[in-house]
């Protein structure tokens, strides 16, 4: 088509270098930004152009999460409410103590890292080496002398898996996994 | 009565209150202005019976001269900021107060009832002077604006006797924590429509259920994120009659007793037809409402980042009469195909990004639209975040819904041609505005030359307003749209080579239009003040953020930011320092 050789990318040429777009990204890795670069006085240098400086579309911004000013184009409002959920969700982080009877020191786990119980059970497992038994809503944990159980906001001592996990992780003070004649009186079957 | 002995009618023989009578059913703005311009007895007429007024700009005209054209003002809508303003390109403190417009109302003894607001800066002293100025005040509806708190809306709740409805879209509020609620007098028992999602605060749940409680006429509820779900289910025992509802924290145990008692409570709502918010979520929570969806016309879950795909889509299989949805990217290309098969009434879809700033996550691309495309005849209206899209996607979905009237294609990575041939998106775009004949308006993204504008001059012939974005080549580009899109209202341009040449063609062109906006574009300085002085008509803003002022600027030098729009006043007197006015 007669008008691809009109094309001027240079002139509306743009590094975001996000991930997942290869070749653009690779492409527009080595090139500076055009569009900062017309904002420049006639006589300017272009490195010291005030205007180009407010903005975030800068060429030496790094390869992940870089942000053009007003892009993408949805409002303030919504684009905090998910910067509020995200922060909440990767920096608070939910750290809680574990302690397993017998075991001479305890650990810290964060209860944010996982989707739900068999990614917690299985971390639980591979941290202090032991295995759970089968979980039943009836009858607890079957099969193991391990009980995962927790301290919930109350103080009470609380099986793990009764609840949706959302609440859970509302919840959970610290978490305590009992071994042996001990977790028996919550409904583990040996 | 004349009608036999004459052979034209005198229409100077019907008495005032006929015409007027008459005129009450004319109810649309461009009606009642073209009535106004017949003869000037109906000039008279309509300018003492008009009610209802909209104002696009705020700075199209002064309150004192409003007041003095349409003394009987009950209803008033106003919106001030640039569109682009939602996304941050407008610095604070450029303008669009609500102030002076309550001042001048108060002060002319307007009887003003209702108040509708979109992007203007409303302070707390701007709601208390309305609270206190106007007996009859019945509705206050305030969209993306900002700079009020709290307290401005206890003013509201304490003083507004026949408050019908306090609608609060995704405003920036300063929360105080809580006591506005309670300002509601126990005498306060018209409410209509109360929607507080926007807030980030604790709210007084007791005065919250009391006041739910006392009224009657209650139809519309949406909670912030700081009501919880035993609350939610408290409220919905007091209001089966609600016909919109917007749930705040959504978290509880689905085997309590609270969740039966919501259970229940919810499958006595069924008047419900639009619900909304789960700013918190528990999935398992989800089939309690699962009773209401089959009525649903309107499904919001665009702030529900709790839910994945498998629960929305469980949802959605629920959800046959939708009309309009809006969603997370997360819903996944087919879960979109859940919507198409499902809900074939679907007239309004937008679907939104999770996660804004990670191009490379967005979870649905071009073949999520053209199942929608395929299952949704209806469709009219699109807002569509996406990590790609084709030409061919484009072309499918012109071929298969040709009633758009809303087209917004918002591509993450803003200059991404077509992944598969590599191509721009010229072709696609073309297809859809050749193809929906009735198109309104439009945004365009992914790469983009002037062919694109070539086909929007030549085939959107409707077209009232358009978004460009990191798009054509020359200022070609531009004048295609100029000439050729002859209902043009609102142009708004960023990061686009369209220059003085473009700008300057046609002046007359922004006397019919409402705004244009232009930023890091290639316009000068120069340009912009023979466009100011040469159209007197027309207020040219320049927004300058860095230190200069304006003695230092060369002609030739580019403006950052150019806003222009036809007035009946002249310049502005409230512009800030970096505002230059030409």
């Amino acid at each position: 088509m007669a008008f691809e050789k009109d094309f001027n990318l240079d002139a509306t040429e743009l590094r975001l270098g996000l991930p997942g777009t290869s070749e653009e990204s690779e492409k527009q890795a080595s090139t500076t930004l055009r569009i900062s670069n017309k904002r420049a006085m006639p006589d300017m240098n272009e490195d010291s152009s005030v205007a180009a400086d407010k903005k975030c579309d800068q060429e030496t911004a790094p390869p992940t999460k870089a942000q053009v000013v007003g892009w993408p184009p949805i409002r303030s409002y919504r684009k905090n409410s998910l910067q509020t959920k995200k922060t909440e969700a990767e920096t608070c982080g939910m750290y809680v103590k574990v302690s397993m009877d017998g075991a001479p020191y305890l650990r810290k786990i964060d209860l944010k890292m996982y989707k739900g119980y068999p990614e917690l059970l299985k971390a639980l497992e591979d941290m202090f080496k032991f295995k759970v038994g089968k979980y039943s809503e009836r009858e607890g944990y079957n099969g193991s002398e391990f009980v995962p159980t927790y301290e919930d906001k109350d103080g009470d001592l609380m099986l793990v898996g009764d609840v949706p996990w959302e609440m859970f992780t509302n919840s959970c003070k610290r978490l305590r996994i009992m071994k042996g004649s001990e977790a028996r009186g919550l409904g583990c079957v040996v | 009565m004349f009608w036999g002995s004459r052979k034209t009618i005198d229409m100077n023989y019907f008495p005032d209150e006929v015409l007027e009578h008459v005129f009450d059913f004319i109810t649309s703005h461009k009606d009642r202005n073209s009535v106004s311009l017949v003869c000037k007895s109906w000039y008279k007429i309509e300018k003492y019976s008009r009610q209802r007024v909209f104002l696009g700009n705020c700075y199209s005209i002064s309150p004192e001269r409003l007041i003095a054209r349409f003394p009987g003002l009950k209803s008033l809508i106003l919106k001030g900021k640039p569109h682009f303003a939602d996304f941050n390109l407008v610095p604070d403190d450029w303008g669009g107060f609500l102030y002076p417009w309550i001042k001048a109302m108060a002060k002319s003894r307007i009887g003003l009832e209702e108040l509708r607001l979109k992007r203007m800066v409303v302070s707390d002293e701007s709601l208390e002077l309305l609270s206190e100025s106007f007996p009859n005040f019945k509705s206050l509806v305030l969209v993306s604006c900002e700079g009020f708190t709290t307290d401005g809306l206890a003013a509201i709740a304490a003083n507004c006797r026949f408050l019908r409805e306090l609608d609060l879209q995704e405003n920036e509020v300063e929360d105080h924590r809580g006591y506005w609620l309670s300002c509601f007098p126990g005498s306060c028992t018209s409410l209509v429509s109360l929607n507080f999602a926007c807030l980030k605060g604790e709210i007084n749940l007791a005065s919250l259920e009391r006041l739910v409680a006392r009224s009657p006429n209650l139809k519309s509820l949406r909670l912030n994120r700081a009501v919880p779900f035993d609350t939610l289910q408290r409220l919905l025992i007091r209001a089966p009659q609600l016909v919109d509802l917007g749930t705040g924290s959504y978290i509880h145990d689905p085997s309590s007793e609270a969740y039966n008692k919501l259970k229940a409570a919810i499958q006595n709502c069924n008047s419900i037809r639009s619900l909304s918010g789960f700013l918190e979520v528990a999935p398992c929570c989800m089939p309690a409402i699962y009773p209401i969806c089959e009525n649903l016309t309107f499904l919001n879950l665009s702030y529900a980042a709790g839910l994945q795909s498998n629960e929305l889509t469980r949802l959605i299989h629920h959800c046959r009469k939708l009309q309009r949805l809006w969603i997370l990217d997360c819903i996944g290309d087919k879960g979109l195909g859940v919507v198409a098969s499902t809900c074939k009434e679907l007239q309004e879809l937008r679907v939104f990004p999770s996660d804004p700033f990670d191009a490379g996550n967005a979870a649905v691309t071009e073949e999520g639209l053209v199942l929608v495309s395929e299952g949704c005849p209806k469709l009219n209206s699109l807002l569509y975040f996406c990590q790609q899209m084709t030409n061919a996607a484009l072309i499918t979905v012109a071929k298969n819904c040709t009633n758009f009237i809303r087209f917004r294609l918002c591509i993450l990575d803003p200059i991404k041609p077509d992944p598969v041939t590599n191509q721009p998106l010229d072709e696609g775009f073309g297809a859809i505005v050749r193809s929906c004949k009735g198109l309104k308006r439009l945004s365009l993204s992914g790469l983009l030359t002037d062919q694109v504008f070539y086909y929007i001059g030549m085939y959107a012939k409707k077209l009232e307003m358009l978004s460009i974005a990191f798009a054509g080549n020359s200022d070609k580009g531009m004048l295609y749209v100029l000439n050729g899109c002859k209902k043009l209202r609102k142009l708004e341009i960023r990061d686009c080579p369209f220059g003085d040449t473009a700008l300057l063609e046609d002046m007359g062109k922004y006397e019919t239009m409402r705004s244009l906006w232009m930023s890091t574009c290639e316009v000068t300085l120069g340009a912009c003040k023979v466009l100011a002085k040469k159209m007197p008509s027309l207020n040219v803003e320049i927004i300058n953020e860095s230190e200069q002022t304006e003695f230092n600027l060369d002609d030739r030098q580019k403006v950052d930011k150019m806003y222009l729009y036809r007035t009946l006043v002249g310049h502005r007197k409230d512009a800030p320092e970096f505002v230059w006015l030409l």
